[in-house]
């Protein structure tokens, strides 16, 4: 259905209607032309398994778009997408501008608020420009189509003779004959919609989107003017310092709040099993927590992070085998070299720069809550549920979001803080301490693999058998042609049983794929380096795969890769990766101390074909994240922990990638003219665990089986 | 309860609090600039940093009390007369930032160490920043754009 019209009746069960705050979205939409554009899923999810945590599920009804054309000729579009820092407050006007036929400067956007935005399920998965941008282009080029029947009628021409030249229709030859669009949709509401689809702008006459536009939020962000969720303060707004237990598993025996009562300023606020104190100043909100006595009976737990993985593997469901062919036992037979390796991965923390933040106000029975959140339209429900109030009571605005990675898909603190406002009678600003950042975040979660392969004599892999337990299945499946083949996924984002993981897990960029791809990516190399193979020869003579050979040979090229078997001493690595709909292949220089474990890497390459490319500066700048954040994982970042209590819990123990680990790093986008646009906030970190380890072994003819890579494992691993 | 009297982006500032309190909830709560941001309250990731005297400093460790008689500024403070300052003009064009969070304590770490010295060698600018954290991975292009800006400055720009 693609229902085109300017009022606000919508298909019944939608909910829009219900959660308009009319006084606002009228403000925008009496006049000029609003475009609400539903489709019916455009694309099955596919092989995305889409983690647990305030999603959804089930299939996705967020594919919507809305425009608003201003009398001024100003477009609005309003998108239920967030801006995290990825970019996409830029990057989907270019889309809009591009089919509309107006310059980038008149289109302006609105994102993540529930009350003007239509329905999406959230930001993640690298999908705001793959998914939702197709999306934004109907709509505008629906919105285009009727705006120049409009003109063809007022101008009393066919509408054939007539084109758009930035938000002016003319006709083509009799150049008099003009209609701005603010002309067209001025004092008017309009109520039309299309017949048949619009046709898109083929991606080969793009000339806004595809390239660079400055960020729409530069300005503000150099100037100290964005305003995150944590800066927003309505008037009498209180801060709220909530008490937390010690231990995951741990329970509140006793509680004894007087102490901190008698603090002037300060208020005690309970709400069933949420207890806070609340003051107007942060810091004395977290004076007065310290005064809060409550003891816990404690955790039942008694793993840590080194017991973890037996545990795992013990209490793994049984699992699913998504990939199978051929006969394991008859390759094994053919097999001139077996291979058998286990490879482990920690938990890692998303420790996104802002902490979950959330402003809550309750005006006139309905509850406003500002938060840093990637679901704003769950976090929606979430709140009214807590609350016991219907959706129209409801609205959830996103500001700036510093940062999410996956973690603020899960948006507890929006919940706690609007049920603070309820309790308290006054706005409440809940900001997570660093702490609570780290104690309730849904990690990456740890992992094992286990990965039997071999080769025959013409060095081909003739038998893969993997299981992989904690990771999921995304970017689990082999890459290569390998005739006999068994995948076996044991344990993802649902059906875990419980207990399984000691704390929250959740999706974190590119969920479980960066795991996956370390595991299958480090056997790849063991088995070249036996094979006596350079590795990216040994990929190439393995590998069928058009797409994946041409920027694997376009890594070489840019990479200066000459090829030598490893261990060669030079601390080269190579690792491919397929990760929303995007093939990533990242190569690495690195240099490893052999005196301290100490890995220094000297250079990164990552080389994409991400289909058309809809902002390459915003690419680059994805990309060149997920390398920078890649480090982190492999080298370091690892959440240790013990009988339910994190051993880490701040910066200064856990440690982020900093700017002297920070190597030359390249980035390269193919030309793909001929595929749709592609994730690109993902792709490249996914092959970062493999491309170091691999680099690591070819440096010290050492290979490191688990990450994160610190320097006391290079040590083991040497001496090992 | 205490006066505090300083210099606050070029404006005399007093404010009556406990002088314990903390510098950085005393901009943010009671001064509502909030552009000086909370990150880890440990003086670990950066993104409080502001600059008293001359000195990169971490507001969420210092007390207001500390304050008295000196001069601070904020990422709110550093453009002057409606122009921005190189470092803000470079951070722009380098686009050296994605979600911002870390921007300001980027921002006033590099200002610090330029406002000591404007002829400061960028990589000396950079070591300062060591301790600053960026979560989004920006790195590369803090790196040009810290570059651009100590050029611009060893060549008179302010």
């Amino acid at each position: 259905m693609s229902p085109f019209n300017n009022d606000l009746e919508v298909p019944d069960g939608w909910g829009f209607v219900q959660t308009i705050d009319r006084r606002d979205f009228l403000k925008l939409t009496t006049t000029g032309l609003l475009v609400m554009f539903f489709v019916e899923p455009l694309m099955g999810r596919g092989s995305l398994e889409l983690p647990q945590g305030g999603r959804g599920g089930g299939t996705p009804a967020d594919l919507n778009a809305f425009l608003h054309i201003g009398a001024d000729g100003r477009v609005t579009c309003l998108v239920g997408k967030v801006e995290l820092g990825q970019g996409a407050m830029t990057s989907l006007p270019q889309l809009a501008a591009e089919e509309l036929d107006v310059p980038l400067s008149a289109v302006d956007i609105v994102m993540g608020d529930t009350d003007v935005c239509p329905f999406d399920s959230g930001t993640f998965g690298s999908l705001s420009i793959r998914q939702f941008g197709p999306v934004l282009r109907r709509a505008a080029a629906e919105a285009k189509g009727v705006l120049l029947e409009m003109a063809a009628e007022k101008l009393q021409v066919p509408v054939t003779d007539l084109a758009v030249e930035a938000g002016t229709v003319v006709h083509k030859t009799d150049r008099a004959k003009r209609v701005t669009y603010g002309q067209l949709t001025e004092g008017k509401r309009i109520e039309r919609r299309l017949e048949g689809r619009p046709a898109l702008e083929p991606v080969s006459a793009f000339t806004i989107a595809g390239k660079t536009a400055p960020r729409r939020d530069a300005l503000e962000k150099v100037t100290g003017k964005a305003k995150y969720a944590g800066d927003i303060v309505p008037t009498g707004a209180l801060h709220a310092r909530i008490v937390r237990p010690p231990a995951h598993g741990a329970v509140l025996a006793t509680l004894d709040t007087s102490a901190a009562e008698k603090v002037p300023g300060v208020r005690v606020v309970r709400d069933r099993d949420l207890v806070a104190v609340l003051h107007a100043h942060r810091d004395e909100a977290d004076k007065a927590l310290g005064l809060v006595k409550a003891t816990y009976t404690p955790s039942a737990s008694t793993l840590t992070d080194a017991t973890i993985f037996d545990h795992l593997v013990k209490t793994a469901p049984a699992g699913d085998t998504p990939f199978r062919g051929g006969d394991l036992a008859a390759g094994e037979k053919l097999a001139t070299s077996v291979f058998s390796e286990t490879y482990r991965k920690g938990y890692v923390a998303h420790a996104a720069m802002e902490t979950h933040s959330a402003v809550a106000a309750v005006e006139n029975g309905k509850v406003t809550v500002w938060a840093g959140t990637q679901t704003p339209f769950p976090l929606k429900s979430q709140v009214a549920a807590a609350l016991g109030l219907t959706a129209d009571k409801v609205r959830v605005i996103t500001p700036y979001v510093g940062g999410g990675f996956g973690g603020k898909s899960a948006s507890q603190q929006g919940v706690e803080a609007a049920r603070l406002a309820m309790a308290a009678g006054v706005p409440v600003r809940v900001v997570w301490s660093r702490e609570e950042e780290f104690y309730f975040d849904t990690f990456d979660p740890a992992a094992v693999h286990t990965i039997r392969s071999g080769i025959d004599a013409a060095k081909k892999i003739v038998f893969w058998d993997l299981v992989a337990v904690g990771s999921g299945s995304r970017g689990v499946e082999h890459i290569y042609d390998i005739p006999n083949h068994r995948t076996v996924v044991r344990g993802g984002w649902n059906g875990n049983p419980a207990g399984m993981h000691p704390f929250g897990i959740g999706p974190w960029r590119a969920p479980g794929a960066n795991a996956n791809a370390w595991a299958r990516e480090s056997q790849i190399d063991v088995m070249a380096a036996k094979a006596g193979m350079d590795p990216v020869e040994f990929r190439l003579h393995n590998l069928a795969d058009a797409r994946m050979r041409r920027v694997l040979e376009a890594a070489v090229k840019a990479f200066g890769w000459t090829p030598k078997p490893g261990p060669s001493g030079r601390g080269l690595g190579v690792a491919c990766g397929i990760d929303a709909g995007t093939y990533a292949v990242n190569m690495a220089q690195v240099h490893v101390n052999k005196a301290t474990g100490h890995i220094q890497v000297v250079r990164l390459l990552s080389v994409q074909d991400m289909g058309v490319v809809v902002n390459p500066e915003g690419a680059a700048q994805q990309t060149e994240g997920c390398l920078t954040m890649g480090l982190g994982y492999s080298l370091a970042e690892e959440v240790h922990f013990k009988n339910g209590e994190l051993i880490d819990s701040n910066f200064d123990t856990y440690q982020l990638p900093r700017f002297s680990w920070v190597p030359k790093i390249e980035t390269v986008l193919l030309e793909s003219p001929n595929l749709a646009a592609q994730g690109a906030g993902e792709p490249a970190i996914v092959p970062m665990g493999a491309v170091l380890a691999n680099a690591v072994f070819d440096a010290i003819g050492v290979r490191v089986h688990q990450l994160p890579m610190t320097p006391a494992r290079v040590l083991a691993a040497m001496k090992a | 309860m205490k006066t505090v009297s300083f210099t606050l982006n070029g404006k005399p500032t007093r404010v009556t609090t406990d002088e314990n309190r903390l510098l950085l909830w005393v901009l943010r709560d009671d001064l509502g600039l909030t552009g000086t941001k909370f990150g880890c309250g440990q003086a670990s990731c950066g993104s409080c940093t502001v600059v008293i005297n001359s000195d990169a400093v971490r507001a969420c460790a210092t007390a207001v009390g500390d304050v008295e008689g000196k001069t601070v500024t904020t990422i709110e403070g550093v453009a002057t007369d409606g122009r921005l300052h190189p470092l803000q003009d470079a951070f722009i064009k380098h686009a050296a930032f994605q979600c911002g969070f870390c921007t300001s304590g980027m921002i006033m770490g590099a200002y610090a160490k330029l406002l000591k010295d404007p002829k400061t060698p960028p990589a000396e600018v950079l070591k300062e920043l060591e301790d600053h954290l960026c979560r989004c991975g920006a790195h590369v292009r803090i790196v040009d754009a810290v570059t651009t800006a100590a050029a611009a400055m060893k060549g008179g720009a302010r």
